[in-house]
């Protein structure tokens, strides 16, 4: 995973809430079996509509998502976090985020940022009076700028060291193979195993 | 101090504990489906791994399988490369698969219990968000992402913040006629789609302790529709009856020490939660969402509220937006609301005791003309049992489509979708834009509500039907 520490770029404002992720990316979308090219089902159902905010053209080339709050409720589906990223985003910012959600994004290396929902209010203000606003995205002291406005966001420490450091899990996990013997071997006789298959 | 079941669970899954890092935690069960697992086994081969614990693994297809021809080969070739990546898969890292035509193939929150691989005391992970499902035995189980489903099959451990607690209470009795999935809908009503959120949430109180296991899993299912990371239940002697004879359940001695274990986990009198929400059974009557998140519900017996009944700005926004999408008018009663299709299945509502209820309403009576009815099992097994008791029969008689196990119409991603604009009745978990198909409405409701607006062809509760002279069969 790619190390992230600054992210500047333009921003979009999504004036909805409860945006779920069958919104962000439908399930038709998810048949295929390769981790890339989900682009095309970002917001598929929106997208058609040539007012939703990023068929605008002054919002071309965004990489920061400030939407509403309850971003990302509902399915597991990293598919979500995927799209995002695939059409250019590397950070959302929102006040409530699905759990699900956020952890994904933590292990993708999407940034999910969450501040308070006045921040959120005073972003969209702001991009919308310009749409060129640059929005500054700071992990390392866990801040966001943008225009006039500049604030705090909350992100958990480990995801945050993480993605400072570009860190994968499994490797970091594997690293405790013995602790992981170890407990398997006081697990009690009658936990079930998958196999043999009983019937 | 005393600890609450959910702190047993977690404390006895601790592999390592560190100071300012999660918890890494070992995981009891993985369920793999089709969607959310081929870019996790390609992570392993990319990285040169096995999995760990194929013995702690099962996998199924459910998700984007048809319900019928399940004999024949999948006719959509994207879902089909799917599916059969899924099959490779497993031979190549030696899992346990039960595919299209096996007893045991189904949603894969039907086959964990059914199998009795779902047991307390567990950790429980999948693909999947409404894993929430198992936590009815009192097991912790929750939903993950793809990262995490190879992380999973790597190592056989997550890392996990842990979470807070909450007690839901809901004391007294259900009124006759209403069901969990009525006392679930109301509380998501009440305490919002991201009220539970970073909690895992014990169900208690007498009237939890009345239901089913498998009404117990309806409950724990929708867990994830108010956001929590978890829901659970402290297992009984419901629970242990349920497992008894259930073909991965232990055995003599190993039975013995299991429930001696189970019985310890239960809450300890003085142990305390970090939050606590009180409903009373009495309170609660066939409930329905008019919107499109399932917070947005009401009693059957209301009308369409106005946006304008909404304090909090963003509230009436959403709600603004949910009726147009719905295509619905403030002040409409609910019960005048014409459904075209109804679906009866999901790992909601799946199981034989779902179809029972909803038999035992159809039995005698037919599916308005206009309406159309899918009855979906949840699993092989459970359509093997309905036809056993005679269900099919039933449903087929009231003119209801019957028909094969997977996740069907929950969420359109297999043949079985809404069309734009059509409006469904659902006992499925999720009533968001576009869920059952582009441009689909749905409403949630209880597989009885489900039954009874078949029926009618608005929504409408058992209640509201005139009596039929029909010998129902004594099971329904």
């Amino acid at each position: 995973m790619e190390a992230f520490t600054q992210h500047i770029g333009t921003a979009a404002p999504l004036r909805r809430s409860n945006v779920d992720t069958d919104q962000i990316i439908p399930a038709v979308y998810l048949k295929r079996v390769t981790r890339t090219g989900f682009e095309d089902g970002l917001f598929a159902a929106w997208r058609n509509d040539p007012e939703f905010v990023l068929n605008q053209p002054e919002y071309g080339g965004v990489s920061v998502l400030v939407a509403g709050p309850d971003f990302g409720t509902g399915s597991s589906r990293e598919h979500a976090v995927w799209a995002l990223l695939d059409y250019g985003f590397r950070v959302v910012v929102s006040s409530r985020f699905g759990d699900i959600f956020r952890g994904n994004s933590g292990k993708a290396g999407l940034l999910a940022a969450l501040v308070e929902q006045d921040v959120v209010e005073r972003l969209w203000t702001t991009i919308e009076a310009d749409p060129g606003t640059k929005v500054t995205v700071d992990l390392e002291h866990k801040t966001i700028s943008a225009g006039d406005v500049s604030a705090p966001f909350e992100i958990d420490d480990y995801t945050r060291y993480r993605l400072l450091n570009g860190l994968d899990d499994v490797g970091i996990t594997l690293s405790h193979e013995a602790d992981i013997a170890a407990y398997e071997a006081t697990r009690p006789a009658f936990k079930p195993a998958t196999l043999p298959a009983k019937a | 101090m005393g600890r609450t079941l959910s702190e047993k669970v977690w404390d006895a899954h601790v592999v390592r504990h560190a100071d300012g890092e999660p918890d890494l935690l070992y995981i009891d069960l993985h369920l793999v489906h089709e969607v959310t697992s081929p870019q996790a086994f390609d992570g392993l081969r990319l990285g040169g791994r096995q999995v760990r614990r194929p013995d702690l693994t099962i996998a199924t297809e459910d998700h984007n399988v048809p319900t019928y021809d399940v004999d024949k080969p999948i006719a959509d070739p994207v879902s089909r490369t799917q599916v059969d990546t899924l099959r490779k898969n497993a031979e190549e890292f030696g899992i346990r698969i039960h595919t299209l035509g096996d007893p045991d193939q189904g949603v894969v929150h039907v086959i964990g219990p059914q199998l009795g691989l779902t047991q307390p005391g567990m950790t429980v992970v999948c693909g999947d968000s409404h894993t929430s499902t198992h936590g009815a035995f009192g097991a912790i189980a929750f939903g993950i992402g793809t990262s995490e489903v190879e992380h999973v099959l790597a190592t056989q451990t997550l890392m996990q913040a842990r979470p807070k607690t909450m007690a839901v209470t809901v004391d007294g009795v259900l009124p006759d006629g209403v069901s969990a999935k009525d006392l679930v809908l109301a509380l998501i009503a009440q305490v919002g789609t991201g009220g539970g959120q970073g909690y895992i949430v014990e169900y208690r109180g007498e009237a939890i302790r009345a239901l089913s296991m498998e009404a117990r899993m309806t409950i724990c299912n929708m867990s994830i529709e108010w956001g929590a990371k978890a829901g659970m239940i402290a297992p009984d002697e419901t629970t242990f009856s349920y497992l008894q004879d259930k073909p991965h359940a232990p055995q003599g001695v190993d039975w013995e020490a299991a429930v001696e274990y189970w019985k310890s986990l239960a809450t300890d009198a003085d142990a305390t939660f970090d939050r606590e929400v009180v409903l009373r059974a009495e309170d609660i009557t066939p409930f329905v969402t008019w919107g499109t998140n399932p917070g947005q519900g009401i009693p059957l017996s209301e009308s369409v509220p106005s946006p304008d009944a909404f304090a909090n700005e963003n509230d009436k926004r959403a709600a603004e937006r949910a009726l147009e999408y719905m295509g619905l008018t403030a002040g409409t009663p609910m019960r005048e609301i014409h459904v075209d299709t109804v679906f009866l299945g999901s790992c909601t509502n799946g199981r034989i005791e779902d179809l029972r209820a909803a038999a035992g309403v159809l039995a005698g009576r037919k599916v308005a003309e206009g309406t159309r009815m899918l009855v979906v099992p949840g699993s092989g097994r459970v359509r093997l049992q309905a036809e056993a008791e005679g269900l099919d029969a039933i449903f087929k008689d009231a003119g209801a489509e019957w028909r094969g196990a997977g996740c069907s119409m929950c969420l359109g991603m297999n043949p079985d979708q809404l069309a734009p604009g059509e409006r469904s009745a659902s006992t499925s978990n999720r009533n968001f834009e576009g869920r059952q198909g582009k441009g689909g409405r749905t409403h949630l409701v209880s597989p009885l509500v489900a039954a009874a607006t078949a029926v009618t062809g608005t929504l409408a509760a058992p209640a509201d039907l005139p009596p039929v002279d029909v010998a129902v069969p004594e099971n329904v």
